[in-house]
């Protein structure tokens, strides 16, 4: 069921809309307000009433995120914002940064207040020079009226916001490598435990959220807790709220759009993405970043969990797109933005593509990551070279499952699946490329 | 010659520095600004300048600088140019864009033009899949790509500064 909103996109695409007055105009800063009007408890409390599960691909509930941060402040605490998106597929932050800046900093008042910081950090990836601008334009705009610094709507506690900026490195939208980044470190993750809550920035208590997570903050405040969490198809499941969703690749009308919670793969590839380019037929999606498992086109929902029920034996087109209900069908919902490809696409070319950017994007760290995206990736470019052997072909599962669980961060994981679901899924077509050098297959990834 | 910043670049170092803590974690935005102010490269010289500002060793800055994509560890052209080859990007042409930009500038990616004006690479992923395909130029993205835009965009920096 598609039910759009524009809690977040109501300023894409008009003039100025990143400036405050556009966003004051349209009712911006009465969250914050609310909030502050608020114990610390009772803000926590609200965040977890709306479920807003993290936006960054984790999934993990903001309210309780929040509530995991020392109750009593003894060292400075800090908020740290995610922007250092770049998974591929996912474009969804940027659009906020650059269009709605003001809710981000509006979003870090709470969320700063919410565990007791003073200052936000917002980590935005070098690459992105408008969104810096923009958000830095918003923090000059909202220090000169006084909305940040000492007494933010006349409430003793102060909140300062500044942006960061990395240095291009897929590694630091890790949250553990992006504290190290931040502190002027070389962007590699750390073993957790210690978990930033009780050892992060600067080896003080921290929050890590992604950008659209703490973008929705004054929305949850606006309508309430409870209001927003039921806007969405998934409130039973704990997954509240709207969100943005992206849709990329062979799509007609690639992009991004707000929607309410409960938002099929179907509504996002055929009604709102238009349907397939150059009317083809539907090959594969891969749901939320390339980090997902890949998904054919008539793939069928088998989960064993019970709240599944209703799904199984259905088109995995038609399951809502959920965390948990994701997760819990074998797969990832990761960040909302799918990739579409249509069959007129070489799978072969397209997992190459994809442990190219593991390979490239690997920090070095741990063994089993370092080395077996590089020789993920070397095998791979025997196969599409048609050189490769089908023991080769059988290495790639035994060295993506050597990197499963035995490195310090989730990328190992992330580069991994789609290795695993790609040799499973489209093992016919590789063993073409084995036989006959891709003979059957197109040799595109473009139409 | 050792390297050293001017006035302007001088005062916003300091207010980079105000920013956090401590001095350390001024390292990445401080790179970045020498960077700019160095041709667009780190060259030894920044790194000790960089080191002895923030009282870090200058093992400590390299390890930084050859840790992230966007230090230029050698002098680029004057303009760089950044084309996205990750799967959404390469699912809308973007492959064939490299090839284009290959030709049309006469280097292979990585490479700089004779002239030292422009240095092609391809990216990792710009996270605007929904405009792909995408390129980098400078600070600038330019997205919806087509090889009349990309000749346009480039003819535009090889006529120019």
């Amino acid at each position: 069921m598609i039910k759009l909103t524009n809690y977040l996109s109501h300023s894409y695409g008009k003039p100025d809309s990143h400036k405050l007055s556009a966003y004051e105009a349209a009712g911006g800063y009465r969250g914050v307000r609310k909030a502050l009007g608020m114990s610390r408890d009772q803000v926590i409390d609200e965040m977890k009433k709306a479920h807003v599960r993290g936006r960054g691909g984790a999934g993990f509930d903001c309210g309780t995120k929040w509530s995991f941060m020392p109750k009593e402040v003894k060292k400075p605490h800090y908020l740290v914002i995610n922007a250092d998106e770049g998974e591929p597929g996912t474009f969804k932050d940027r659009s906020i940064m650059e269009l709605n800046p003001h809710s981000l900093v509006e979003g870090c008042i709470i969320g700063a207040y919410a565990i007791g910081a003073h200052a936000a950090y917002i980590y935005v990836r070098d690459e992105l020079h408008l969104s810096k601008e923009r958000l830095w334009g918003a923090i000059h705009e909202a220090r000169a009226k006084g909305y940040l610094g000492k007494t933010p709507f006349g409430k003793d506690y102060e909140v300062q916001v500044y942006v960061h900026t990395g240095a291009g490195a897929y590694i630091c939208g890790e949250e553990t490598a992006l504290l190290n980044s931040l502190e002027g470190r070389r962007g590699e993750p750390r073993l957790k435990p210690p978990f930033p809550a009780q050892y992060g920035a600067f080896g003080n208590p921290s929050t890590v959220n992604n950008v659209e997570t703490i973008a929705i903050a004054p929305t949850v405040f606006e309508v309430g807790g409870d209001e927003f969490s039921k806007l969405s198809a998934l409130h039973g499941l704990n997954d509240g709220g709207a969100r943005l969703f992206g849709v990329s690749g062979h799509v007609k009308k690639p992009g991004l759009y707000e929607a309410a919670v409960g938002l099929t793969l179907r509504d996002l590839i055929y009604d709102l993405g238009g349907g397939i380019l150059g009317d083809r037929q539907l090959m594969a999606v891969i749901p939320g970043g390339s980090s997902c498992p890949v998904h054919l086109a008539d793939e069928i929902v088998n989960s064993t969990d019970p709240r599944l029920e209703p799904y199984n034996g259905k088109p995995f087109l038609d399951l809502p797109l959920g965390v948990d209900t994701f997760r819990n069908a074998g797969s990832m919902l990761g960040t909302c933005c799918a990739t579409v490809m249509s069959d007129a696409t070489d799978p072969v070319l397209a997992l190459h593509n994809v442990m190219r950017f593991y390979r490239h994007e690997s920090c070095g760290q741990c063994t089993p990551c370092r080395e077996g995206c590089g020789w993920i990736e070397r095998i791979l470019n025997k196969i599409v070279d048609g050189k490769g052997s089908i023991v080769e072909l059988d290495q790639i599962s035994e060295i993506a499952s050597d990197i499963t669980g035995n490195t310090i961060c989730a990328f190992g994981d992330g580069a991994a699946q789609p290795a695993l679901a790609f040799v499973r899924k489209f093992r016919k077509q590789l063993e073409d490329y084995v036989h006959t050098g891709g003979k059957s297959q197109t040799g595109r990834l473009t139409l | 010659m050792a390297f050293a910043l001017n006035a302007e670049h001088e005062r916003q170092l300091e207010d980079i520095l105000s920013r956090y803590p401590n001095k350390m974690a001024a390292c990445i935005p401080a790179l970045h600004l020498c960077q700019e102010a160095n041709e667009n490269w780190v060259s030894e010289d920044v790194i000790a300048f960089v080191a002895k500002r923030l009282d870090l060793s200058t093992a400590h800055v390299q390890g930084v600088v050859t840790f992230y994509t966007l230090f230029n560890q050698k002098k680029p052209g004057r303009h760089q140019v950044w084309v996205c080859h990750t799967l959404s990007c390469a699912l809308r042409g973007a492959e064939d864009l490299v090839k284009h930009c290959e030709k049309r500038l006469g280097v292979h990616v990585g490479e700089t033009t004779k002239d030292g004006r422009i240095t092609l690479r391809t990216a990792e992923c710009l996270a605007a899949c929904g405009t792909a395909p995408v390129m980098q130029v400078d600070k600038r993205y330019h997205e919806n790509l087509t090889t009349q835009e990309v000749d346009r965009i480039l003819d535009r920096l090889i006529a120019g500064g």
